[in-house]
């Protein structure tokens, strides 16, 4: 069994008219048992921007405690809060530092970049980034979240539409992937506010 | 842990996990795969300058992670470097170099010459034994003419009229030997470069999407992205998708982000009370 699948996860982030979405599933498992049905994979970084971490859990927490403390020394000091442009090569270069010894995560970075620009990017375990112009995903459900996502997605879509299709992408491919699942955790981000739902699913 | 970022910079790799991860691959666990590049890179040298070919296609397994991604990397105004193998250690090294290549520039005054960045490259994958996995295209103009050289991940280079690298490279070296000559015009050069990336994008499984394009001649350079898109996405229905019933919520947050504060100056100066 691979390192990736020792948790279970899946993540999703997508872009829509001046606004984004990202989603994750809610289960953390001990290879085949579930031991939690309420697990955050989703981080706040700051107002404007979120960080959603796959892979193995502890590793996630301990990457996302890191980067918070570097975030905050960076706030700090330029007294504003990072780009998302700019955080997301921070994340890079700290998992490219670790090349020969990895931290078993996947992240994907959601933002809204100056004049509330959305920006979405995911990288593998080891920094390589990329950006996306429409959605991107991460976890073991990822080869099903691809297919949903590649036929689900518009572009240009008001935030109402932006949830409905990626929930909708989200909960098609956990169903199709036992690692993952227990409902959905959806956060969605316009300049005015941010709406976070927790979405009903299988529970199995 | 809490001296991390007071110190200044760190430089080189960490080691840290190291132990840990290989305790765990010798528990049964199996090691990540990374995200590869597949690749068709080219690079060929025409009358006044070089061009580089790239094609666009990303892959984690086999499945297709970035269909429109940058494989041809800026390393000086007047040097650009294609990058095969693990996409992390491609971009990281080429943004090292280029680095690198700013602060001598600063150094010295002068523009870079390409076997600087040659000698600097193949120094560091030298020295990470073949580990850093990074197959490399580099070309450019500078004061002593074109150049065009291939730098394999062990270190090892070659200096070449016509080059390719990358799983698409057999295909794309059909093409170059066939139809190569010396002293090409502009055009025939791109068109010959683009023919070569196609040739790799239809018939290697590891390459695909788009071609990109970069024409390096003295003292300029034009970078075309997508320069050719053979595989638009026709089979978008124009009504899209429509889902029968809602997703079902059980709990919604809505939180309202917080207006910046303006200050308004209502007269005289802002010290005075």
């Amino acid at each position: 069994m691979s390192i990736f699948e020792y948790n279970g996860s899946a993540l999703v982030a997508m872009v829509g008219k001046n606004c984004f979405a990202i989603a994750s599933d809610r289960r953390l498992g001990v290879q085949l048992q579930t031991i939690a049905t309420d697990f955050q994979r989703i981080f706040k970084i700051h107002d404007k921007l979120f960080l959603g971490l796959s892979g193995l859990g502890s590793d996630a927490q301990t990457l996302h405690q890191r980067l918070v403390f570097r975030h905050k020394l960076y706030q700090l000091r330029e007294e504003r809060d990072m780009k998302p442009e700019t955080f997301a090569s921070l994340v890079s270069a700290m998992l490219y530092e670790k090349r020969f010894g990895p931290y078993f995560v996947q992240p994907v970075i959601a933002g809204l970049g100056e004049d509330d620009k959305p920006f979405i990017c995911t990288m593998d375990s080891i920094g390589a980034k990329e950006l996306a112009k429409d959605f991107v995903v991460a976890g073991t459900a990822s080869e099903s979240l691809y297919g949903a996502c590649e036929s689900m997605f518009k572009p240009d879509m008001d935030h109402e539409e932006l949830f409905e299709t990626i929930s909708q992408a989200l909960v098609s491919s956990i169903d199709r992937d036992c690692l993952s699942g227990w409902g959905g955790h959806v956060y969605i981000v316009t300049p005015t506010e941010v709406t976070e739902r927790i979405l009903k699913g299988r529970m199995d | 842990m809490s001296s991390e970022g007071m110190d200044g910079p760190k430089l080189g790799f960490s080691f840290d996990l190291y132990s840990r991860n290989d305790m765990l691959t010798k528990k049964g666990l199996k090691p990540p795969g990374y995200l590869k590049t597949g690749t068709t890179i080219v690079g060929l040298i025409f009358k006044d300058g070089v061009i580089l070919g790239a094609d666009t296609r990303a892959t984690a397994g086999p499945i297709v992670a970035d269909k429109n991604c940058e494989k041809i990397h800026y390393m000086a105004p007047n040097i650009y470097c294609c990058g095969a193998g693990t996409a992390a250690d491609t971009e990281a090294v080429t943004d090292n170099i280029s680095s690198q290549l700013k602060l001598h520039r600063y150094h010295t005054g002068r523009e870079s010459r390409v076997v600087t960045a040659l000698t600097l490259l193949k120094s560091h994958l030298f020295r990470y034994q073949g580990h850093v996995s990074a197959a490399l295209v580099l070309g450019g103009v500078d004061v002593t003419g074109p150049h065009l050289h291939t730098i394999y991940p062990h270190g090892s280079t070659d200096t070449l009229p016509f080059a390719t690298m990358g799983s698409g490279s057999l295909a794309a070296m059909a093409i170059f030997e066939s139809e190569y000559r010396e002293g090409l015009t502009r055009d025939e050069g791109v068109n010959l470069v683009t023919k070569a990336i196609c040739s790799g994008i239809f018939n290697d499984l590891g390459s695909g999407s788009n071609v990109d394009i970069c024409v390096i001649e003295k003292g300029k350079k034009e970078y075309l992205r997508n320069h050719l898109t053979p595989n638009p996405r026709t089979y978008i229905s124009s009504k899209g998708y429509a889902f029968s019933k809602k997703t079902e919520v059980l709990l919604t947050k809505i939180t309202p982000l917080k207006e910046l504060v303006d200050v308004v100056q209502v007269g005289g100066d802002a010290m005075e009370e």
